[in-house]
């Protein structure tokens, strides 16, 4: 039976227009841009000055906090500015910028295509190599991955779940991987099994991927413990609360973490970077990438460079698709982010940029709520987004805010996606939950 | 020159909007108009077509001129309320009837609570309500169904409803007079019900729920909770006494039972939104149609039945649904 | 048919006379006892409810006030100093005098002088638009024009000028409460005193970008080239990161500064008509005695 999440959810049009095009590696650009600020928590350090030479995999910015990470450089040149740059929303984060020349490697980086099956090493080791890769969450949350894999002492790990579901349309970057390097992310997975100390993995796919379900199945076959399992298709199948909840059928208590249920989520995407570095020893400087949109004729998966700026893809595929104006989205059009500057470069976390023309994405005038329901009966964590929209828009009504469980929204828009009146109630809602989140947080510290 | 878009996640729309919600309800309608005209002629195209256009005509204007708003003019919401006035008044009635129960519907049951998605009362029930206060006379003067081309005749008919309710005040046991006027489920079912314009086809309106269904439009809770609590409960007092309390079939197919039940009952506005409260709204309005039909001194009860649930509404989506992690 | 009238009378003439009394002594007993002073302070205040003293409204402020050992630190910014004078004497204190505020816009990213460069389609309020990213202009600092503090503004105050794109304060219904100041997400609003006689100088922009970046992004941006920090001889203007700011317990209204800048992002407010732009500080100090 195929598996899915028990409450709300939707079925945006699939658009997966992309799955047939093999990943291609991105061609060498003459400048990146690296950001220190590509995982969730504090922006890791610089420790390159300007005329420093890098080689690829060197690393050019070291963790500021327990939730932070490393950076290591994308290309082999010269640093030619450590400065605040403009990163996709506009706002302000160091950035390295390099200067390409050449294509040089660090040494210890294994360059081959075999494929390593055996390895070895204690969890603190694996750890503590994976942090050093500097490994994030690749499904576009970035949350280090080495804090996810070594969870508090006094709770347990049952179960790992690899996320395929890639349940936001047009998005098939972990559709390729799967297809094209199953075995490696298969590897990858027993790595953090072996690093959380779990006898039991879950594959999640959805139903829209049978080949990449064909290929992952067949390379999970010669192991014990690993499942892949064919999912609905059913947005947002690929939220971390809600895969556990498809598989395990038990569901992370409200202000909890999922690990209380026992499972921890890593994506796909994550666990084909976790088998690079730990086999290979390859850090973290490149992903594939999807490039797509209903306009674009020229779509591709890229393996595209950390730093490479997003103009430059846009260049590789032929500019703007169309003439007017445009929306263009890292990530997927539910829950990515807009660009408002293409100046901007690809992140450990930019999964897709997906062109939207104005037709296809510009919002129509909000109507009257009609009180339909749809968006309490489509919102994937029971909460009712019309009555908070109603809340919020009265103002000062934060303690009905957080008593309607606001904090509980995991943002995936399904309440506005859905909305027949076309009330932006995501909008609302994300401004003031983060404001609820203030509130609870200032009220815990005290 | 062109620019970036920039806008919050997500960035697509679904394809639902309230106009097409609305224009989804009217389909569902249509078979219900296309019988009503083909069993009653085409006066009653004449009472549709001033219900409709005086609804959509009241609603545009209170909004623009009086109210001076700059929301979005939804002129299928007002033609569903048009179009469920219409169906809800006798087929013998005169034109201006409609014009009144448009203008009571419109303005003083919608607009005047401030428009689409305010009101508390479903404004097609408060505007037959109204009607039916006011004018007593003709609002319960039923013709039996006579064809499309044939007059319509005021003299020859009565629903099932009255019948019944006559006959037991006068002393025949209901189930006697079921039999005797052979009002079997097949008959009321398929055709030639007399009673408001909606009611003549039982079938017709089956059509239209399932389209609602299909279309996701409605979900089937409310209808249903209904259909159950009227079966049951019916039930029951039958096997009580036949003699006193027709029973379910019956109790279902006739009168407004369908036609409330599918398309007043569940209209979006005045309707609760959680699956709980929804069971609980159609519960509701199942015992009180139920308990006037029995024991009240008009013989259909549904309107009523509707508008009172209607005022719970409120309290009933104080229900949350169950939060995810937070059994 | 006359009896029942009047037996219908006598009953409920009985039936309300119980019920008074019995509400007399319900209320009697479960009075709640409060200070008086508080309800005296209430009806003294503008009752407006706006939160501009920094309360949950006027029955709180005033029971704050009540408690408060000392009213000194406590102000309600609407009523001012004759409210405060009232509700000083009602609680015997001395009142303490404070300069009438007003809210001043700190933008003046006109269409014409900031060109959009990205079309924002979100839902209008600044609050989430400036949660979203930095807006949809070249400058990060300036206004987002969704007119939150409109919305805030309970007096009716504030309102969006279409052909600027601005919100403008209307200084004769402002009354300094400050809940635009406190909603604007960029901060761009400053509560500050009105000035004598209402008179003004204020640096209109906030943006703290080196100056060809502000000048790039906005014509009237303040570049902290620092021409009016020299330019001013009683040391009230100062520029700290890339902008100008005017202290206006300092500033003696000479207006030297308003010629000099070369943005324009140095505005003056309710200065007569004609009057020469160069005029000696002395004369101008003559002229405020005079009148």
């Amino acid at each position: 039976m195929k598996k899915t999440f028990k409450i709300g959810g939707t079925h945006p049009k699939d658009s997966k227009l992309s799955s047939e095009i093999a990943i291609e590696s991105f061609p060498p650009v003459p400048r990146v841009c690296i950001s220190m600020a590509q995982h969730l928590g504090a922006p890791a350090t610089p420790i390159v000055a300007k005329g420093d030479k890098v080689v690829v995999g060197q690393v050019i910015g070291e963790p500021a906090g327990f939730i932070s990470g490393f950076v290591h450089s994308s290309v082999s040149g010269t640093v030619a500015d450590v400065l605040p740059m403009a990163d996709l929303a506009g706002n302000m984060v160091p950035h390295v910028v390099i200067d390409v020349e050449g294509d040089e490697w660090d040494p210890a980086i294994d360059r081959t295509d075999k494929i390593v099956t055996e390895s070895s090493g204690t969890p603190e080791q694996l750890i503590a190599k994976i942090k050093a890769a500097g490994i994030v969450g690749m499904g576009g949350a970035t949350f280090p991955t080495h804090v996810k894999l070594a969870p508090p002492k006094d709770k347990k790990a049952e179960y790992l779940i690899l996320n395929g579901a890639e349940c936001e349309p047009f998005v098939t970057a972990d559709d390729r991987i799967m297809r094209e390097k199953p075995v490696q992310i298969v590897i990858g997975a027993r790595i953090m099994m072996r690093a959380l100390s779990v006898e039991k993995c879950f594959i999640a796919i959805e139903e829209n991927k049978p080949a990449a379900i064909a290929a992952m199945t067949k390379a999970a076959g010669s192991y014990v413990g690993i499942e892949v399992l064919k999912m609905k298709k059913k947005y947002p199948q690929g939220g971390e609360k809600q895969l556990i909840d498809a598989i395990t059928s038990r569901q992370v208590p409200s202000g909890a973490l999922p690990i209380d249920t026992g499972c921890v989520v890593q994506n796909v995407a994550t666990a084909l970077a976790v088998y690079e570095a730990v086999q290979k020893n390859k850090p973290l400087f490149e992903r594939v990438m999807t490039v797509t949109g209903n306009c674009l004729q020229n779509r591709k998966n890229y393996k595209v460079r950390i730093g490479t700026p997003l103009k430059d893809i846009l260049a590789a595929v032929g500019g703007a698709p169309v003439e007017g104006n445009m929306k263009y989205i890292s990530g997927g059009p539910m829950m990515g982010k807009a660009i408002v500057n293409l100046d901007a470069t690809t992140q450990k976390g930019s999964s897709c940029l997906l062109m939207l023309t104005e037709e296809e994405t510009l919002r129509k005038p909000e109507s009257n709520c009609i009180r339909c329901g749809k968006c309490a009966e489509a919102c994937p964590m029971g909460l009712e987004p019309w009555l908070l929209n109603k809340l919020a828009r009265v103002g000062d009504r934060y303690d009905d805010l957080e008593q309607n469980n606001i904090a509980d929204c995991i943002e995936c828009g399904c309440c506005l996606y859905t909305c027949p009146a076309n009330i932006p109630l995501l909008d609302i809602i994300r401004v003031n939950k983060a404001e609820v989140m203030k509130i609870i947080r200032a009220r815990q510290a005290k | 020159m062109s620019q970036l878009i920039v806008s919050p996640s997500p960035h697509l729309h679904g394809p639902e909007s309230t106009s097409r919600i609305m224009t989804d309800v009217l389909i569902a309608l249509a078979p219900a108009c296309l019988a009503s005209i083909y069993f009653y002629g085409l006066p009653v195209l004449l009472l549709l077509a001033v219900s409709v256009l005086g609804c959509v005509l009241f609603e545009f204007l209170i909004l623009k001129y009086l109210m001076k708003s700059k929301a979005v003019f939804c002129g299928s919401s007002a033609a569903v309320t048009g179009v469920l006035l219409a169906l809800n008044l006798p087929p013998a009635a005169p034109w201006w009837i409609a014009v009144i129960g448009a203008f009571v519907a419109i303005a003083i049951a919608k607009m005047s609570f401030g428009g689409l998605g305010q009101n508390i009362f479903n404004p097609a029930l408060v505007g037959r309500v109204f009607l039916l206060v006011s004018f007593p006379v003709i609002m319960t003067t039923w013709t039996a169904p006579a064809g499309l081309f044939h007059n319509v005749d005021a003299f020859s008919g009565a629903t099932p409803l009255s019948i019944i309710n006559e006959g037991v005040k006068a002393g025949f046991p209901a189930n006697e007079i079921i039999a005797a006027h052979d009002f079997t489920p097949a008959q009321m079912l398929f055709a030639r019900t007399g009673g408001s314009i909606g009611e003549v086809s039982a079938i017709a309106l089956l059509i239209g729920f399932i389209y609602l269904l299909v279309r996701k439009v409605i979900r089937p809770h409310i209808t249903l909770s209904i259909w159950v609590t009227v079966a049951v409960m019916t039930g029951i007092f039958c096997l009580i006494n036949p003699a006193q309390y027709s029973g379910p079939a019956f109790n279902l197919l006739t009168g407004g039972m369908l036609l409330g039940s599918i398309f007043m009952a569940t209209d979006y506005v005045t309707s609760p939104m959680t699956v709980k409260g929804q069971i609980i709204f159609g519960f509701g309005i199942g015992v009180i149609a139920i308990l006037i039909r029995y024991f009240g001194s008009y013989p259909e009860g549904v309107s009523f039945a509707i508008l009172i649930m209607n005022c719970v509404t409120p309290l009933l989506n104080k229900l949350k649904p169950v939060g995810f992690g937070r059994k | 048919m006359i009896t029942t009238i009047y037996v219908t009378v006598a009953a409920l003439t009985v039936i309300g006379l119980l019920i008074a009394v019995v509400l007399y002594f319900v209320a009697k007993k479960f009075k709640v006892e409060e200070d008086e002073r508080i309800d005296r302070i209430e009806a003294v205040l503008p009752g407006a409810n706006c939160g501009g003293c920094g309360s949950a409204g006027c029955r709180d402020f005033a029971q704050r006030l009540v408690k408060a050992p000392e009213i000194g630190a406590l102000f309600c910014p609407v009523g001012g100093n004759d409210v405060m004078k009232k509700v000083a004497e009602v609680l015997g204190q001395d009142a303490v005098e404070q300069a009438p505020k007003l809210a001043v816009v700190r933008c003046n990213g006109t269409c014409d002088n900031r060109q959009k460069t990205n079309y924002y389609d979100g839902v209008q309020s600044c609050k989430v638009k400036a949660a979203l990213y930095t807006g949809d202009t070249g400058c990060k600092y300036g206004c987002l024009g969704c007119g939150d503090c409109v919305a805030a503004c309970k007096f009716g105050a504030i309102s969006m000028d279409p052909a600027t794109g601005l919100p403008v304060v209307d200084e004769s219904k402002c009354t300094g409460c400050g809940s635009c100041a406190a909603t604007c997400p960029k901060g761009l609003i400053e509560m500050r005193s009105k000035g004598l006689k209402g008179r003004r100088v204020t640096v209109i922009c906030v943006n703290k970008d080196k100056g060809a970046v502000a000048r790039k992004a906005c014509l009237a941006a303040c570049i902290g080239c620092g021409k009016c920090e020299k330019v001013c001889q009683f040391g009230a203007i100062k520029v700290e990161n890339n902008l100008a700011y005017i202290d206006w317990n300092l500033c003696k209204l000479c207006t030297k500064c308003v010629s000099e800048c070369p943005t324009g992002a140095i505005h003056k407010f309710n200065f007569p008509a004609p009057k020469p732009v160069e005029q000696p500080v002395e004369q101008v100090e003559n002229k405020e005695v005079l009148l």
